[in-house]
């Protein structure tokens, strides 16, 4: 049973209020993409014993989706932003850094 | 003999007997006895049988580690199977019987099995049930039936109520033991929030019965002060029968209350389920003493050490006159002193190891007690019940020295920290050589949010077996979670235990340490499922190497005590048999919940019309009053059918149908989904939402549009209207208005954001009424208000106006194929409308209809229904919906998975009519078949039925169905399997049965 800060309401959610969205930061691939891309956008995920950004939506709150950094190891949560954004915010990567250093995720360093 | 001693039982109010049923024997206990205690008081030893052997089974334990001693409690819609004795509180009038014994616990027919024991070894179920195939029918099926499962389940409904309780704290405790009551007296000091919790009625845990001494009080005193200063404390909570249930993610913590079980006639909720979000947790949980493997070990009359002390010190009951014990350490010495202390025979204490005891050894032969050391036992004698003892050297095979007799046997393999509530949400654990346990590894605790660790183990539990040392950790447990937590600590020295210097212990899994195979075969490790020694010698010997497999081969561990006693053992010989040390075969994963808690409990309010709400539309009363037959809906109810009297629900269906098509029908259809979608791009959104094309969509008008998921699949339908230039209305299926509108808040906030749309689901807003037949615009023209004539209001166009006074949208659309209209009013005035309808169309023969009505006429239209010829597997294409699908548009969800070979793929099933040649109604879902077998070795299909009914404006059975090259196959006759095993044969048609050229509803 997860808590996590809505970035919209402010509010400190319980799991029970939340509903899980997958994978952030996935690209969008329609027509005219190859079968490549197009598989790589609708099934590959990361799926990491770590380090790992997913959307959540405040579904009993304000109604917001928003994004999540944390381990998915030990469950610590190193912050949640805007859904509205195609990278995790610079603040975010450095708190991931602090402590997680080296990590790596996709593009993102 | 087991029975009440004269003096003693700190527990027992001697003042007050209570009266109670076993096996509907009345005895008699005290208040403060626990049901084990009050059994063994009237020398009720054997209490059970076991799963597997139904073995004769006694008490073995004095707490929630009890593996033997399940009952059955209370009678009715109080009944309930599996309680364990130990925990539950004796009351006046307490009414229990023994289970898993036919028939009855004396003489029990399944105890056969026990000579069966050679044919029914690790893994039986496995290797048995393969083959012959007809022996499952006919031997083993009936067998597992007759022997499975130990209590029974309820009949009654639960006649008690539950309750949750959400609770907020800076720190809990959980253990009421002296480690406990330290570090919540700390927590407590800091100002920090705290509650402190105990699973039994009593504080001060082991420490009460076994005479620790501290900062120079008596335990008993030091822990009635300590409560009292916790009371005082205005920021402290303390409760007694409230256990630690489950630990989570980030702090959440699960516990269990038994407000009621020992006051059954008081009014309130029998069990409270804490949910409780703190932000540091200390586990002073203690630890659980282990039983030794020898043979006959499961006899009644053989007992943990520390349970045999408990019996008498606690409530004043002695297990037999002559108590042998057998022990690998020096606690087991502390039974031996106390026994002879309450004026009982103690023939000898058996210690395995060469050395002996410290102190206690000497203390108890002061007392005149023979301690045997190096020695141990070959077997328990005695046939239902302790009679001797037979004595070995713990070093050899098991050759009979001596035999002693004894009617009870007290034992102890050593102690094991309680872990669980550590391990449930990440905790590690590391393997203390010396000690032979696991004990918490502080170096990997579990984490919180923040990252840094939320739980912190005290005392015992912390692997401190000694009372001195677990109150010094304690202490700077209790400091380091208040610290943690934000409170604030002030300078103060740990309180000060004084007990005995013990010896060490040394790890004995197997008594004597070279058994024969016929004693490993009499040496249980589990003895609720019944798991021997032997048992795990085999799995390992068979391969099953990994501590998980082997588990679930022998089910060591896997019964309702979750293997608190024989988990252990079972590990230690499993590594013997694998030859590795003990932390290499690491150990089973801990879950939730500590021990059992009830159904009820996790239920809690949510029963009855609590369970979940029900969405009911402005008319819901009219329906209720006038025979509606309800179905739900998503969570709302709509009528099935207005059954009227002498009707049954068929003849009603048919009735609607009949008077819809040829006179009026009103259907409520206020639950299907409205959403508005407003703003200057809503246009382009919609058309990335919808396979059709929206944005062109003229003011005024309707389209019927269809929606897919990434993937291509079918998703949700519905008529679009154009409400003005940059406003839609979109309305979805009945159970799809809140997916469909998270579904746009998604892509809207996840993917374009940068669009100025806002959607806003308004399907509660509006009741709404489908006026259906060729009467409709007659009933409307009466009302009067607005021109719903073909010229003012065309086919799928829609108005605004008003009808009788009240405020209407009024589309022209059909799900049925007739004349019909839906009209949108204001919720508040919807029963008004809807009664205004009734009356005024009285004259040309008004009825309202349900939803099988409604389903059977759009059948007989060929119309799809979302759920029927869709099951996430199915795509517009394959329903022949292609003239909704936008050729124009570069892009819509789903169209790149359209495009994808699979999707368009010619040999796809494709939707179509279906026609029995005898008229009869198709089963529902059932398969077309085709010669030959595919590669399992089935039969091969060729099609599926989707939708069928019994068509009464045609008077036969129709269909639709998704079949192999269906749409040029017209006119072919496929077969369809029955349940029965024969088939029927249908007729490739046209999907639309009735109207086929749309003549009646465009007038
Ligand atoms: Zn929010």
């Amino acid at each position: 049973m997860l808590t996590l800060k809505c970035p919209y309401c402010g509010v400190h959610a319980d799991e029970t209020e939340l509903h899980p969205g997958s994978e952030a930061h996935l690209k969008r691939y329609g027509p005219g993409s190859s079968d490549d891309e197009f598989e790589g956008y609708l099934f590959m995920r990361e799926n990491p014993k770590g380090v790992h950004f997913e959307r959540w939506r405040h579904v009993y709150g304000c109604g917001k989706w928003f994004l999540a950094a944390r381990d998915t190891n030990t469950l610590e949560v190193f912050g949640t932003y805007s859904a509205q954004t195609t990278e995790p915010p610079q603040e975010i990567k450095e708190a991931i850094t602090a402590k997680r250093p080296g990590w790596s995720w996709r593009e993102f360093q | 003999m087991s029975t009440r001693l004269s003096s003693g039982g700190r527990l027992v109010n001697k003042d007050k007997p209570v009266e109670f049923q076993f096996n509907g024997k009345r005895l008699k206990g005290y208040e403060g006895d626990t049901l084990a205690s009050a059994l063994l008081a009237n020398d009720q030893m054997l209490v059970g049988r076991s799963f597997k052997y139904h073995r004769p089974r006694g008490i073995v334990a004095s707490g929630a580690e009890e593996p033997n001693a399940l009952v059955n409690l209370g009678q009715g819609g109080k009944f309930e199977p599996n309680q364990r004795v130990t925990t539950t509180e004796l009351f006046d009038g307490l009414y229990a019987t023994s289970q898993n014994h036919w028939p009855t616990l004396e003489f029990d027919i399944g105890a056969i099995n026990t000579y069966l024991a050679r044919f029914l070894p690790a893994g039986f179920y496995y290797k048995m049930f393969m083959f012959p195939r007809p022996f499952w029918k006919h031997v083993y099926e009936p067998f597992i039936r007759q022997s499975a499962g130990l209590g029974k389940a309820p009949k009654d409904r639960d006649a008690d109520t539950y309750e949750h309780f959400y609770a907020f704290y800076d720190v809990v405790v959980i253990g009421g033991g002296i480690a406990g009551l330290t570090a919540a007296l700390e927590a407590g000091k800091s100002g920090a929030r705290v509650l402190v919790m105990e699973q039994t009625a009593a504080w001060g845990g082991r420490a009460v019965v076994d005479g620790v001494e501290i900062d120079g009080q008596a335990a008993e005193e030091w822990v009635a002060a300590s409560v009292e200063a916790l009371q005082a404390m205005e920021n402290v909570e303390i409760r007694t029968r409230l256990m630690g249930a489950g630990v989570y993610d980030h702090g959440y913590l699960l516990a269990y209350e038994r407000l009621r079980d020992h006051l059954p006639e008081e009014k309130g909720p029998r069990h409270r389920l804490w949910r409780i979000r703190t932000k540091q947790i200390v586990t002073a949980t203690g630890a659980i003493e282990r039983p030794i493997s020898f043979a006959g070990n499961d006899l009644p009359g053989v007992m943990l050490a520390s349970a045999v002390r408990d019996y008498v010190v606690n409530w004043g009951v002695s297990i037999g006159d002559r108590t042998v014990v057998v022990t690998n350490n020096d606690d087991a010495y502390r039974t031996a002193i106390v026994l002879k202390e309450a004026g009982l025979d103690v023939p000898a204490i058996i210690d395995a190891r060469q050395g002996g005891a410290g102190a206690l050894m000497d203390e108890a032969r002061g007392l005149g007690i023979r301690v045997e050391t190096g020695k141990a036992i070959a077997k328990v004698k005695g046939k239902g019940r302790v009679t001797g003892v037979a004595i070995c050297a713990q070093a050899g095979q098991g050759g009979v020295l001596d035999e002693i007799a004894c009617d009870c046997v007290a034992m102890s393999g050593g102690w094991s920290p309680v872990v669980h509530l550590w391990s449930h949400c990440g905790g590690k654990l590391k393997w203390d050589d010396a000690q032979a346990m696991f004990r918490p590894d502080p170096a990997k605790a579990p984490k919180g949010a923040s990252g840094e660790a939320f739980v912190i183990t005290a005392g015992i539990a912390n692997g401190h077996l000694r009372s001195a040392d677990a109150l010094v950790d304690a202490f700077e447990a209790g400091r380091s979670a208040a610290k943690a937590a934000g409170g604030k600590v002030k300078a103060g020295k740990a309180p000060v235990a004084a007990d005995a210097d013990e010896a060490t212990l040394e790890a004995i899994w197997l008594m004597p340490q070279g058994a024969s195979i016929k004693l490993r075969m009499k040496a249980w490790l589990d003895f609720q499922n019944d798991v021997k020694v032997s048992d795990v010698q085999l799995a390992a010997r068979e391969g099953f190497e990994s501590v998980e497999h082997a588990k679930r081969y022998t089910t060591l561990g896997m019964a309702t005590d979750q293997g608190k006693l024989s988990n252990i053992n079972g590990l230690a010989i499993l590594s013997d048999a694998l030859d590795q040390p003990i932390p290499q075969t690491g150990t089973t994963t801990f879950r939730p919940p500590y021990t059992p808690i009830s159904m009820g409990a996790i239920a809690g309010e949510a029963r009855d019309e609590l369970f979940q709400p029900i969405r009911r539309t402005p008319m819901y009363q009219w329906h209720e009053a006038n025979g509606a037959d309800f179905e739900p809906v998503g969570h709302w109810r709509r009528p099935y059918a207005f059954v009227r009297s002498g009707e049954s629900v068929h003849d009603a269906v048919n009735r609607e149908v009949m008077n819809t098509r040829e006179k009026l029908g009103l259907l409520d259809a206020s639950t299907l989904g409205k959403l508005i979608v407003k703003g200057p791009d809503a246009g382009k959104f919609l058309d990335m939402m919808y396979t059709n094309m929206m944005s062109t969509l003229p003011v005024g008008k309707c389209r019927y549009g269809l929606m897919c998921n990434e993937n291509g699949f079918l998703s949700d339908d519905g008529v679009v209207a154009r409400i003005n230039e940059d406003t839609w209305l979109c309305h979805t299926t009945t159970g799809g208005a809140d997916r469909i509108h998270a579904w746009m808040e998604d892509w809207l906030q996840c993917e374009w954001w940068d669009w100025k749309v806002y959607v806003a689901n308004v399907t509660e807003q509006y009741a709404q009424v489908a006026v259906v037949g060729p009467n409709a615009r007659k009933v409307l023209e009466k009302i009067g208000g607005m021109d719903v004539s073909k010229e003012a209001i065309p086919f799928m166009q829609w108005a605004d106006g008003e009808l009788g006074g009240i405020k209407a949208r009024v589309y022209r659309i059909s799900f049925s194929g007739e004349l019909s209209y839906e009209i949108a009013v204001p919720a508040s005035q919807g029963r008004a409308f809807w009664d205004m309808l009734l009356e005024a169309g009285e004259e040309f023969g008004v009825m309202p209809y349900g939803t099988e009505c409604l389903h059977i006429m759009r059948a007989e239209k060929g119309f799809i229904m979302i759920g029927d010829e869709t099951d996430g597997t199915v795509i517009p294409q394959d329903l022949n919906l292609n003239w909704a699908i936008s050729k124009k548009k570069e892009d819509y969800l789903g169209k790149r998975a359209q495009e994808r070979s699979h999707m368009a793929d010619p040999n796809r099933w494709k939707l179509v009519g279906l026609e029995t040649l005898d008229g009869s109604v198709l089963p529902d879902g059932a398969y077309a078949v085709a010669p030959g077998l595919n590669s399992n070795g089935q039969r091969n299909t060729i099609g599926r039925v989707t939708s069928t009914y019994h068509s009464p404006t045609l008077n036969k059975g129709i269909a639709m169905g998704l079949v192999h090259n269906g749409p040029d196959r017209m006119g072919d006759v496929i077969e369809f399997r029955k349940v029965d095993g024969t088939t029927v044969k249908a007729r490739i048609v046209d999907q639309v049965f009735y109207d086929k050229d749309g003549e009646k509803q465009n007038v």
